[in-house]
């Protein structure tokens, strides 16, 4: 019996480590605001973030706020997977092409692109699409730099295993280097979605338009902190999602990683 | 023992063998490489030949130029001057009738022991049920029973070589041609990985290229063995080995394995000494 549970609790270690961490830290923050080390007209207590999530959910319509953020990130996930891993496969094939455009891309992936929203604006009007858009053109870079990475990356070993059993073009593109590259393009997926469900998050905070980045606006404007806090936290609920279901999608395509 | 002649006489237009039916001949190799100091020639007119059924060991010192003429016999290095004849038809790409077992390590991480085994046969478009049936096959041959569903990351060094020999064994190449699959390894696996070569040579009758630096390795695996000469890679001499088949690493202990090292280790002493000075010449 006692052996069952520590092995339930090395089995559940990490997430036990994880959700403890968690817990102490905001017991600790809550300590911190109680005697007036943190000032909490800045930082809301945990335990009123907490309280404030019945009343955000009620009153605020957070869940469909939710899902409208989490479409316009959709949108714009599925768009930076398609598009950025298509583009780093086009740089690894064409090298002029790669050599003209490396440095720019890698450019492209510093620039605060959300600065560009009165454009986005005027060509997008004030929808979701633009919203969408600003994530998707954000989250290009990482993921097209690190297909290229990965591409370029692949072991000559194994493109020689491919060329010694005769492989096509396609077969040696399909079944030697694309897997071979998945470790680094889901590391550029990571980033590009993150990059990407900030900007969603921001441009709609913005442009005052659509879910969770309009209604953090909106409590901000009327100063409840536990709220605004609370309403964060669904943000965070986002990229959890997005991260369960590409480690989910790795796995299935890389079983062993 | 053949020793007497020196091998530019005995090996250079028409190379020998013991039926005059080779399979595999390599005749008259040239390859040079364009390097800023200028050409380099990392193989000299090298030619020998291997019969059907026979294992010929490559042995020399670090960068006397085995692996280039390995990815010749391969082909996946060309330009080269001279010919690679696989049952008479030219080697100028990869070849079906050669199989490539490489040193580094070359298995598919993303893909199972069964799975990567059954690779070559998926791409031949053997159905998936005929497939994974040949792959074990191969797969108990090499001694991996029990570790189908595995991935590389879950295995040893060596067993993942193994896997690696497995993979390139379900492709039924006529001529298995390895670079040094065993340089990563320690010396007793070495030789235990030695004796499940020589049992799937008596089972197969494979016919084998082996690439190595190991002394103990191509003594403990051949029929003939070729000593290069260092920097350009030339052949110095051929020797037959005189050793019992069948055959297992307990072979390494007989007198004449003993006198068969010593003779190769005095060939090959000169040009290694003479490897050892480039390479430090280079780096002062």
């Amino acid at each position: 019996m006692a052996k069952d549970l520590r092995l339930r609790s090395l089995r559940f270690g990490p997430e036990l480590t994880g959700a403890a961490t968690l817990i102490g830290l905001f017991v600790l923050i809550e300590i911190l605001i109680r005697i007036g080390v943190i000032n909490g007209y800045i930082v809301p207590l945990p335990s009123a973030v907490l309280a404030s999530f019945g009343r955000v959910i009620a009153e605020e319509g957070v869940l469909q706020r939710f899902l409208v953020t989490m479409g316009e990130a959709l949108i714009a996930g599925v768009l930076v997977t398609i598009v950025g891993v298509s583009l780093g496969v086009l740089l690894y094939k064409i090298t002029i092409l790669r050599r003209a455009t490396e440095t720019w891309i890698a450019a492209f992936a510093a620039a605060p692109i959300v600065l560009a929203y009165p454009l986005f604006l005027v060509i997008f009007g004030r929808s979701a699409l633009t919203i969408s858009m600003m994530g998707f053109v954000s989250g290009l870079a990482p993921v097209i730099l690190k297909t290229l990475e990965g591409l370029l990356g692949v072991r000559p070993t194994l493109i020689n295993v491919g060329r010694s059993f005769n492989l096509t073009p396609a077969q040696q593109f399909w079944k030697v280097q694309f897997p071979a590259a998945v470790p680094a393009i889901f590391v550029g997926l990571r980033l590009g979605l993150i990059v990407a469900l900030i900007n969603v998050v921001g441009v709609e905070f913005l442009i005052n338009f659509g879910g969770l980045g309009q209604l953090i606006n909106e409590l901000a404007e009327r100063y409840d902190l536990p709220g605004t806090y609370a309403a964060i936290c669904f943000v965070i609920l986002i990229s959890v999602c997005f991260f369960i279901v590409l480690e989910r999608v790795e796995k299935w395509l890389r079983p062993a990683s | 023992m053949d020793t007497a002649s020196p091998p530019s006489l005995r090996t250079s237009q028409n190379p020998e063998t013991k039926t005059g039916k080779p399979l595999l001949v390599i005749d008259d190799v040239v390859k040079q490489f364009a390097t800023p100091e200028g050409p380099v020639v990392a193989v000299d007119h090298m030619s020998f030949a291997v019969e059907q059924g026979e294992f010929v060991a490559i042995i020399g010192p670090s960068g006397c130029g085995k692996s280039t003429l390995f990815n010749i016999v391969g082909g996946l290095l060309g330009g080269y001057e001279g010919n690679v004849t696989v049952a008479g038809e030219r080697v100028s790409g990869p070849h079906p009738a050669i199989g490539m077992v490489f040193q580094e390590e070359s298995t598919f991480p993303w893909r199972t022991v069964l799975d990567n085994v059954a690779f070559p046969l998926e791409i031949q478009g053997v159905p998936k049920a005929e497939r994974f049936e040949r792959a074990r096959h191969f797969i108990a041959m090499v001694g991996l029973n029990g570790f189908e569903r595995r991935y590389p990351a879950e295995l040893s060094g060596g067993m993942r070589q193994r896997v690696s020999i497995a993979r390139t064994l379900a492709f039924e190449p006529k001529i298995l041609l390895m670079d040094e699959p065993f340089g990563a390894l320690d010396e007793q696996t070495r030789l235990l990985l030695g004796d499940k070569v020589l049992q799937i040579q008596q089972e197969l009758k494979q016919t084998t290229l082996l690439i190595t630096h190991s002394i103990t390795e191509a003594v403990q695996l051949s029929d003939r063995v070729v000593v290069m000469t260092y920097r350009p890679g030339r052949v110095k001499r051929i020797i037959d080995l005189d050793l019992p088949r069948p055959r297992s690493s307990e072979v390494v202990s007989s007198e004449a394995f003993g006198r068969y090292v010593a003779e190769i280790w005095g060939d090959l002493r000169e040009e290694a000494s003479r490897g050892m000075h480039d390479s430090e010449a280079q780096s002062r």
